[in-house]
């Protein structure tokens, strides 16, 4: 990984914000879809494909690259944005979002986009496929295979078991290669996750599956890279990365309020969105 | 058809169907070294044991964790591998069929997935262990392939065909526990997608039966002592249920003007369904169905069972007769 300047920061929050209004813009469209946790991952996003990744858009299935497996499947928006904005295909495209006959699907489905790693939305199977794809490249390449993993995951689908047989199998295993990062905004669909099911002590918990855990604030690009650049450095084990976000993050009428979960701007509350966006920008 | 000369007699040789997938995957396991195993703490209960072995470092054992057994085999055939995973079917395809769907077939990643313990005739430990609703589970999912062997050899066989390269969809295997007469022998033919007549009466049939896994057996003994009656049967193996052999159904329909379905499952959704559907629209005859008629299973030998719940060979003589009255 390269060292992270001042201007890559610099470049990497405008990239951020360019992402945000592709977001708004695209479920303004589809006029369905989730609106708070794609505003709120669009910085880890963006670390990740801007400046973490090793990754090729002109050769997405080039075999040494970086996976980015995504769990939470419903925040695709900010998945998506941020292919279109790194190359993988044409930006215009965010405007299908939802539609018919489209790539971009409601929720991943890679025989429309077979570029993406894995199809998700029903939440919980996310890291465990990361898991088995560390395992299938240990086999091949030995624990020092230059492959990075990361693993996606909301921390609502915490509430699932498979996501806990995923974290007892991987501390098992040692995989270092692994890197979970949890989009920590303490919202899902029914309320706040620590009245829903609460997860606190939640790195006790995850410290407890054998995983190296750091918590961040995932929206300062100083913190998401140097975070990754710990984990990497962790050889005994795999690491988790519980990022504290902000669901809605950049709209302040959105910020914190879990009523945007799972529903789209209007278009009247769009373009208000992307004015205060639009400013940031200048 | 090419079958064990001793199918009638008494001390005809018995093996677990069970068996023969343990000993295809190895022989797979040694032919393609993208071959792994992933097992939720049954190793040798479902005979994947002889691969953990001969493969140690291909073997992954996930403890009794089904759900994580299907999704990490969906991750590691990501990476290239062609993946098994074997638990009981209770439990895979059982309890984890969302993650099947949606990381196996919604992905269209190859992963075979064998299905031990199906049937009544797991016996003693109870309807909670007896998989039978398990074809339903699975013939419903696009892309998946499902796959049910009459024998330990054809199950070994259709181990190593569902694990060949020319097999690029998920597959699902259908495997019993109990010893089982072996009725085919090691040249018998078996391709996926085809069914064979495995009994041939002496004068022109006028019922067929299709058959499927385990009672397979019982079918040829019902259509050998109807012979005897002067009801002429024609047994159809029908050891892949999808994609099924329409042109075969369609023939024996044809021919015998007559259908039993035969299946230690559930009558809704089964084989017999499967069936149903393919005659309903292209060859409409009378059929009868022999399973599970909506009734969980319990504990007991597995001749019991078989006997309580009419899906032996009296049963299926039965619902022969039936069918010829109608």
């Amino acid at each position: 990984m390269e060292a992270l300047t001042d201007s890559k920061v610099k470049f990497l929050e405008e990239k951020a914000n360019d992402i945000r209004i592709s977001i708004i813009e695209s479920l303004v469209t589809a006029k369905s879809g989730h609106t708070a946790g794609p505003l709120g991952m669009a910085d880890i996003f963006t670390a990740l494909f801007f400046h973490v990744l090793k990754h090729d858009p002109k050769k997405p299935d080039w075999q040494d690259r970086d996976r980015v497996i995504l769990s939470n499947g419903h925040i695709c928006p900010v998945y998506y944005a941020t292919l279109a904005h790194s190359g993988y295909f044409p930006i215009d495209e965010l405007q299908t979002l939802r539609k018919f006959g489209s790539r971009l699907q409601g929720h991943p489905h890679r025989e429309y986009l077979p570029l993406l790693e894995t199809s998700s939305g029903p939440l919980g199977s996310g890291l465990s496929q990361a898991v088995g794809m560390v395992i299938a490249d240990r086999i091949d390449n030995g624990k020092t295979s230059n492959k990075q993993f990361y693993a996606l995951l909301s921390d609502g689908e915490h509430d699932e078991g498979n996501t806990w047989e995923a974290y007892l199998l991987a501390g098992k295993e040692k995989l270092q290669n692994l890197t979970v990062i949890i989009d920590r905004n303490n919202i899902q669909i029914d309320g706040f996750t620590e009245d829903i099911l609460p997860l606190d002590p939640f790195e006790d918990k995850l410290k407890a599956f054998n995983f190296h855990v750091q918590s961040i604030d995932g929206h300062d690009m100083r913190q998401i890279v140097a975070a990754i650049g710990e984990a990497q450095a962790v050889f005994d084990k795999p690491s988790v990365i519980i990022a504290n976000t902000i669901p809605g993050k950049g709209v302040s009428f959105m910020e914190r309020k879990f009523e945007w979960h799972g529903k789209p701007p209007t278009a009247e509350e769009g373009e208000k969105a992307l004015e205060e966006l639009r400013t940031k920008k200048k | 058809m090419k079958l064990n000369p001793k199918i009638f007699d008494a001390d005809a040789e018995q093996v677990p169907i069970r068996k023969g997938f343990g000993e295809g995957l190895l022989i797979a396991g040694q032919t393609n070294d993208s071959v792994v195993g992933l097992c939720a703490d049954l190793t040798e209960s479902t005979q994947m044991h002889l691969f953990k072995n001969k493969f140690p470092e291909r073997f992954i054992e996930v403890g009794v964790a089904e759900q994580n057994m299907a999704t990490v085999a969906s991750g590691m055939a990501a990476m290239g591998k062609v993946p098994v995973i074997s638990s009981y079917s209770m439990f895979s395809p059982g309890r984890n069929w969302e993650q099947i769907r949606t990381t196996i077939a919604y992905n269209d990643r190859k992963v075979v997935i064998a299905g031990n313990h199906t049937g009544l005739s797991v016996g003693p430990d109870g309807g909670t262990h007896q998989a039978i609703e398990d074809i339903a589970l699975m013939r419903v999912m696009p892309n998946m392939i499902v796959l049910s062997p009459c024998d330990s050899i054809e199950a070994k066989k259709a181990t190593i065909a569902a694990l060949s390269s020319k097999i690029k969809s998920p597959v699902y295997i259908r495997l019993a526990r109990e010893k089982t007469p072996v009725i085919t022998v090691d040249d018998t033919p078996f391709e996926i997608g085809k069914a064979a007549v495995f009994f041939e009466p002496k004068e022109k049939a006028t019922v067929g039966i299709i058959a499927t896994g385990s009672l397979v057996h019982k079918a040829i003994m019902a259509a050998k002592e109807l012979e005897e009656e002067n009801i002429f049967v024609k047994v159809l193996n029908l050891g892949t249920i999808k994609p099924i052999d329409v042109d075969a159904v369609v023939a024996l329909a044809k021919e015998c003007g007559r259908i039993v379905t035969v299946e230690e499952h559930q009558i809704a959704g089964g084989m017999g369904s499967t069936v149903a559907e393919v005659l309903a629209s292209h060859y409409s005859v009378p059929m009868e169905f022999v399973g599970v008629n909506d009734k969980f299973g319990q504990s007991g030998t597995p001749e019991e069972l078989i006997e309580y719940y009419g899906i032996g060979k009296e049963g299926i003589k039965k619902a022969a007769e039936k069918v010829l009255s109608r």
